[in-house]
């Protein structure tokens, strides 16, 4: 890819008092790209999703948007740039409707009141494209599977047009065909020319959709893959520390009592 | 949303699982709907029309002339102060907060503007002017204390509760009361101005606006849908609904216009309220505090500064206290020690709670001020008028309090099993 990525880190560190979540992390991420985040836990992907999406200032380096250099101190920062979050802990208000979700925070007004009309159509016709069947987009978030959350919260981060969307697990809780339908949702936002990070754990996932792995650990970049000539090995290898982890040095030992 | 989960075949129902909450068109999918909500627990203001007709029929039952007009204008002549309380409180607990220095910052409101306008011989409309603005500051004051440094809200307004009512004593000084004089604002508050001077027609002619700005209203939102190819509300619906309101407000207007005619605080009463509800349901500050409500984490990430909802909250509480301070001095017409009643705080928090406000946050409405103040007002009435002692009366509140949050509790809990909490 030619173009300046939509996004891109620079040597971006975070502290948590003691803590250092972050060392130097680079991420790119293209317009029309599925970057997958991967790590293990506690590799610092959720803290690095925060820090794109304002919930963490980073504490040194830089955050490119589209080749120049931008500060996000808060949400609405990330949200004015384009880019949408979906939590893995969805962050949808239980007692508001599907609608009054989907449009939280950029509610669409006629005359200064709330236009019900219109949030209520365009809501229909986002989960319609979406294929996202639930009961009525005007019953309490309440009454909706875990399943049914999880659409409503990736199909929330497509209203505002942003051109960065990061979904944090977003097929950790769900059955087989809903995950084929998020998979399936991930490709749609590619083919409109969205910039996704993908985070995950599962491998199967993200060679099915990724087009590029970025691999954390312990807080550093550990390799950035493209996925068709990558061998799922040298990911899980590149999570795991690869020559130096449990499973090694505990075949060390085993080889060591054997003697 | 009671309104809005009807299909229409003509509509783009692909998004709509066909197994759930199909309903049909007309009346009969209306009357289904409501049996569907009242088994899930969703019981609105059922509960508390119920009860108000219960208390109303065992009050006839025991003395015939409870339904004589006097009743009907006293019931109204004491809701208002308190009912100003309590939709303050109901943007609060909407929150799912507390305010407890309500009921001390009206108590200061009302010495506040007795020595403004009576003291210091201001004019009255600006000494009402700042007045409002003093309380509102003061609820400020406090929602900052909470959103920013973090204090809990019960602690804060406690405080508020304690302090203010001090601030009330040292105005009012060593004489305790300052007297109001009976005209221009105090008058108007005073429950003894009249709508029309109390001319008959002023009650229906008020019932008759409030009927038709309602079916016109839903009329025109019924169009609009149609047109949007959204679901919209059956016209026998919005006909049912205006005529409840119909025999409501025309009962309400003959059962005033026996005595006197609908009392101008009640008119202004009646107008906030409307202002409220339209505020809170249909501008995007009000979408915000239920969202903040709901789940504060999710409305920080939707780009709503909770701070600010929460600040603003509270001001709008202090002001709406100054207000009914003003209205509670007006009807004694004295700003005195008595103002900050601490049992004006408790009878406002148990009127918005019996109306139907949950006190976990993100759910209810402003009219749960009117119903509850109804339910309390007509109790007490009710009780005055048997001769109750206070004592009997205390202890009947308590049990009417306890009801309505048991009932509150267990509609939730059907709530949640039937997956609609």
């Amino acid at each position: 890819m030619t173009s300046a990525p939509v996004l891109a880190l620079r040597g971006v560190s975070k502290r948590f008092g003691a803590v250092q979540a972050l060392t130097d992390v680079e991420l790119e991420v293209h317009a029309g790209e599925v970057v997958a985040l991967v790590g293990d836990n506690g590799a610092g992907k959720s803290t690095l999703v925060k820090t794109i999406a304002g919930v963490h200032p980073i504490d040194e380096g830089a955050i490119e948007w589209e080749g120049r250099e931008v500060h996000i101190n808060r949400p609405q920062d990330a949200q004015h740039l384009g880019v949408a979050t979906v939590y893995q802990d969805l962050a949808l208000c239980d007692n508001l409707d599907v609608v009054n979700n989907l449009f939280l925070g950029r509610e669409l007004r006629r005359r200064g009141v709330l236009d019900e009309v219109a949030m209520e159509q365009k809501s229909r016709e986002l989960l319609d494209t979406l294929s996202i069947r639930i009961p009525s987009v005007r019953i309490p978030i309440a009454s909706l599977s875990g399943g049914q959350r999880q659409v409503v919260a990736i199909a929330r981060s497509l209203i505002g047009e942003p051109k960065v969307v990061i979904l944090d697990e977003p097929t950790a809780a769900l059955g087989v065909e809903q995950t084929a339908q998020v998979l399936d949702l991930v490709e749609r936002l590619r083919e409109r020319g969205l910039g996704v990070i993908l985070i995950s754990h599962n491998m199967a996932d993200v060679r099915a959709v990724a087009d590029t792995v970025a691999v954390l650990r312990l807080g550093k970049n550990n390799g950035t893959f493209p996925v068709q000539e990558t061998t799922q090995e040298t990911i899980i290898a590149a999570i795991t520390g690869a020559t130096e982890n449990a499973v090694t040095r505990r075949a060390a030992r085993t080889a060591e009592a054997a003697k | 949303m009671s309104n809005d989960t009807k299909t229409q075949a003509s509509a783009p129902t692909s998004a709509v699982d066909p197994r759930l909450l199909q309903r049909e068109s007309g009346l009969q999918g209306y009357l289904n709907e409501f049996k569907r909500k009242i088994r899930g627990g969703d019981l609105g203001s059922l509960p508390v029309v119920v009860g108000l007709l219960v208390i109303w029929a065992v009050f006839s039952f025991n003395d015939s002339k409870y339904f004589a007009a006097t009743t009907g204008t006293f019931v109204a002549y004491y809701m208002v102060g308190v009912g100003l309380l309590s939709l303050g409180l109901v943007f609060v607990l909407l929150l799912g907060e507390i305010d407890l220095s309500v009921g001390a910052v009206s108590g200061l409101a009302a010495a506040f503007f007795a020595v403004l306008s009576v003291n210091h011989g201001m004019n009255p409309w600006l000494a009402v002017v700042l007045t409002l603005v003093g309380g509102a500051l003061i609820g400020a004051l406090q929602g900052w204390i909470f959103a920013k440094i973090g204090v809990p809200a019960f602690v804060v307004t406690l405080a508020g509760f304690l302090g203010w009512q001090g601030v009330m004593l040292w105005l009012l000084g060593s004489t305790g009361t300052i007297n109001l004089p009976d005209s221009g604002l105090n008058h108007f508050l005073s429950g003894n101005s009249f709508f029309l001077g109390g001319d008959i027609s002023g009650g229906y002619i008020l019932a008759l606006l409030a009927v038709a700005s309602m079916a016109v209203s839903s009329l025109l939102e019924q169009r609009r849908r149609r047109s949007a190819g959204v679901p919209f509300r059956p016209t026998s619906e919005i006909v049912l609904r205006s005529a409840l309101l119909a025999v409501g407000a025309f009962g309400a207007a003959f059962v005033l216009n026996q005595d006197r005619g609908v009392p101008n605080d009640l008119v202004l009463f009646l107008a906030l309220l409307i202002i409220a509800d339209f505020v809170l349901r249909r501008t995007s500050y009000g979408r915000k505090i239920f969202a903040v409500g709901g789940n504060i984490e999710a409305s920080r990430r939707a780009g709503i500064s909770v701070s600010a909802i929460r600040i603003s909250v509270y001001a709008i509480s202090g002001a709406f206290a100054a207000l009914g301070g003003l209205a509670i001095a007006s009807t004694t017409s004295a700003a005195g020690q008595a103002g900050a009643d601490p049992n004006n705080l408790m009878m406002a928090i148990a009127a918005a709670v019996i109306g139907g406000t949950s006190l976990f946050g993100g759910r209810g409405r402003v009219w749960s001020a009117l119903l509850g103040m109804l339910v309390i007002s007509s109790i007490q009435a009710g009780l005055y008028m048997l001769g109750l002692n206070l004592d009997i009366q205390y202890m009947i509140m308590g049990v009417v309090l306890l009801a309505a949050v048991v009932v509150d509790s267990l509609s939730r809990r059907t709530q949640k099993s039937s997956g609609r909490a």
